[in-house]
């Protein structure tokens, strides 16, 4: 959707910059004429959300690294010195480690919303990959920055986490060593960490340039589902959703700020302000709670399938359980988009966010008695929704008729 | 604006968030009584003569054992803190000897900006010292440690706020001892009634109950400064017990006053803001069907 732009240069020097660089042009084309379906609702405004919270943490972050020490005999207690010393430090601090929360409540509401309207549905399959390739470097980001303040939790997790990879075959074992740059997680492992944690936010934002890309060439999906048709059915982006988003974003900074100012730590956990002791096992170790859908399912395979040991397969299912993602597109065979027409998906649609929050639930409970089973019975279930459920409704439902175009059905809606 | 759908998926989610940190639940914790904070609550503030009062228990008994690294002499007369003066925190200071080998002899006297002097040298003079077990350090133990709820009374806690569940722990922890191993002593695996290891003391509330530290403060044990005009504090464990919780809460916490000053204006800052954005949306779209 290209060359919809009504931009003439209106003065000498803007002539002069179009004709070698037409970033006016570009910006005029894509961050305001760029053409918008009408009836967009507020969980489209997750994206300019999620900008900001990138936005956020790499802005924070960048300062925080001003005065954070990377060394296992020093971390924990630089940590303290930003919140105790430096100006502003206790805030930024706070936000940082707030805002790696309120990115992942984001993302998942993001997701959610990809799902039911069949974001990810052709022509968009590029983008919903490029969008599950971003939620796994957020994840690697956030779990190697949780590493950093050196706490209980912080080297547990790095030592927990790291050791799935030794279920590997083969490479297992050096793959294991290389990431903790040694035998055990100690100082060589915290320095690449910190490295890292500082590339992979700048990596984050070249694979959202292209997620942005590839929403720019089909256009933005809405809740109908249904193809823009002609100008009728959009909005310029500029000021109608520009606004829209701007409105969303405070919103969503309200209980941002809630937690940055009235309750910092409650997301947290109280063990993570004791130093990291490779002697001392915490009673619980519990990852942060945007990891516990995937740790849930990690932990419920306890059992060995033909000669696979229950380790390697715990690792096959945490793995595919996010790669699986990747295969959306094709899984789903039903050739309409939005949920809102289609009545048996979204059933299943509810059920299967049930289930999502269940699995985040038992990743945090500890791993005997009944919670063992019910994490098999939601692992179960996580995958028969994309394995079966998914390919089968497409062939067996009958959705609901389809309005001709967006704005038929945005007319019909108002005077309904 | 908001269907039924969209107040599910809000509940939905809602739920998952506040599903997160179930975490800790595990195993029946006794119950701890959750007790009434001044720095609890959106306008809390520390009170100043509790702090005073946490501190003389912190300088007469605790310190005597556990070290606060990450607190200098300094930050004892700064804003939002039991607010000594800074004549008075030059002269605590120069009450202590400070170990500075560029001094003559190797020690001198402390000033404002030296750290809290620890007990021990060593981490190992500090084991021997208590029968092998290590006193941990104050600075930031009051958020080191917390009170789990137990479904669903944890959700409500992401909506007050409630951050107070290390000094809840500490109060509990210094009235929850016994002379003698009590009846309600859980029974081991095998069904043999619980025995207590040789130098370790029964706490209800400290894990696996058999603790080192033998019961720190007894009524009566520390004299408080009566001001003139005002009440006296009654001298109990109680009391001594809530006052050092409160002080080691500002002690991880100094910045908690001016943290929830500044966090009430953001947020009404963010209300008004929201409402005329809102207000400015509704105009911008007016007559167009969405």
């Amino acid at each position: 959707m290209s060359e919809h732009s009504t931009y003439t240069p209106g003065s000498g020097i803007e002539k002069w910059l179009d004709e070698r660089l037409p970033i006016i042009r570009f910006s005029k084309e894509h961050l305001m004429d760029f053409p918008t379906p009408k009836n967009l609702n507020y969980w489209w405004t997750f994206g300019a959300i999620l900008v900001m919270c990138l936005l956020v943490q790499i802005v924070t972050g960048v300062i925080l690294a001003m005065h954070y020490t990377p060394n296992i005999a020093m971390a924990f207690d630089s940590v303290e010195h930003i919140r105790r010393d430096v100006n502003g430090g206790r805030i930024i601090q706070a936000t940082h480690a707030v805002g790696a929360s309120m990115f992942f409540a984001a993302v998942y509401i993001h997701i959610f919303r990809g799902m039911y309207f069949g974001s990810y549905k052709a022509p968009r399959e590029i983008l919903w990959i490029l969008g599950v390739l971003i939620f796994l470097l957020m994840m690697a980001t956030a779990f190697m920055g949780y590493v950093l303040p050196w706490g209980q939790m912080s080297g547990w997790a790095a030592t927990v986490i790291t050791n799935i990879f030794a279920a590997i075959p083969v490479i297992g074992t050096p793959l294991l060593e290389l990431l903790r740059g040694g035998f055990s997680v100690g100082n060589p492992t915290l320095n690449r960490f910190f490295s890292l944690h500082y590339l992979l936010p700048f990596v984050i934002a070249a694979v959202v340039a292209l997620h942005i890309w590839a929403l720019h060439v089909p256009g933005n999906n809405n809740p109908t589902g249904v193809d823009v048709k002609d100008s009728r059915d959009t909005l310029p982006f500029h000021p109608y959703y520009t606004m829209k988003d701007l409105f969303g974003m405070v919103l969503f900074m309200i209980p941002f700020a809630w937690f940055i100012f009235f309750a910092p730590d409650i997301l947290g956990h109280p063990d993570n302000y004791i130093q990291f002791d490779s002697q001392v096992t915490p009673a619980h170790i519990v990852p942060e709670w945007y990891f516990l859908p995937f740790y849930a399912i990690l932990r419920a395979i306890d059992f060995n399938l033909l000669f696979i040991d229950s380790k390697l397969l715990g690792v096959i299912f945490f793995g595919g359980s996010i790669l699986i993602l990747f295969l959306l597109p094709w899984l789903d065979t039903s050739k309409v988009r939005s949920g809102n027409f289609r009545p048996m998906f979204r059933w299943f649609y509810w059920l299967f966010v049930i289930n999502f929050v269940a699995l985040t639930y038992l990743g945090a409970q500890p791993a005997d008695g009944i919670y063992v089973l019910l994490s098999k019975i939601c692992t179960a279930y996580y995958f028969i929704h994309f394995i079966v459920i998914l390919p089968v409704l497409g062939r067996i439902e009958t959705p609901r008729p389809l309005p001709t175009s967006i704005s038929e059905s945005v007319l019909s809606k108002s005077h309904a | 604006m908001f269907n039924t759908k969209t107040i599910l998926a809000t509940v939905a989610i809602l739920a998952g968030l506040a599903g997160m940190p179930a975490a800790q639940a595990a195993e029946e914790a006794p119950h701890i009584e959750k007790q009434s904070w001044s720095f609890a609550g959106i306008f809390g503030t520390y009170d100043q003569n509790q702090l005073q009062r946490g501190f003389q228990v912190f300088r007469e008994v605790c310190s005597s054992c556990h070290s606060a690294r990450l607190i200098s002499f300094r930050n004892l007369a700064e804003e939002g803190g039991p607010g000594f003066s800074e004549e008075q925190v030059k002269a605590l200071a120069a009450e202590y000897d400070i170990a500075d080998s560029t001094a003559d002899g190797g020690t001198r006297k402390g000033v404002a900006a030296d750290r809290w002097p620890s007990p021990f040298a060593t981490e190992q003079d500090a084991r021997d010292a208590n029968g092998g077990a290590l006193p941990p350090d104050f600075s930031v133990l009051a958020k080191a440690r917390g009170v789990h709820d137990a479904f669903p009374f944890w959700i409500f806690n992401y909506f007050t706020g409630y951050s107070e569940g290390g000094p809840d722990y500490i109060h509990a922890l210094l009235n929850g001892y016994h002379e003698e191993v009590p009846e309600s002593a859980p029974h081991n695996a095998d069904g043999t009634p619980f025995e207590l290891p040789e130098g370790k003391y029964y706490n209800d509330y400290f894990p696996g109950h058999a603790i080192g530290m033998a019961p720190p403060l007894q009524d009566g044990q520390i004299s408080y400064e009566v001001a003139e005009g005002e009440a006296a504090v009654p001298l109990t464990v109680d009391q001594y017990s809530k006052d050092v919780a409160a002080f080691m809460m500002w002690m991880a916490e100094p910045g908690l006053v001016s943290r929830k000053q500044t966090g009430f204006a953001v947020l009404l800052f963010l209300v008004l803001f929201a409402g005329l954005m809102y207000g400015t949306k509704r105009k911008i779209w007016a007559g167009i069907e969405h």
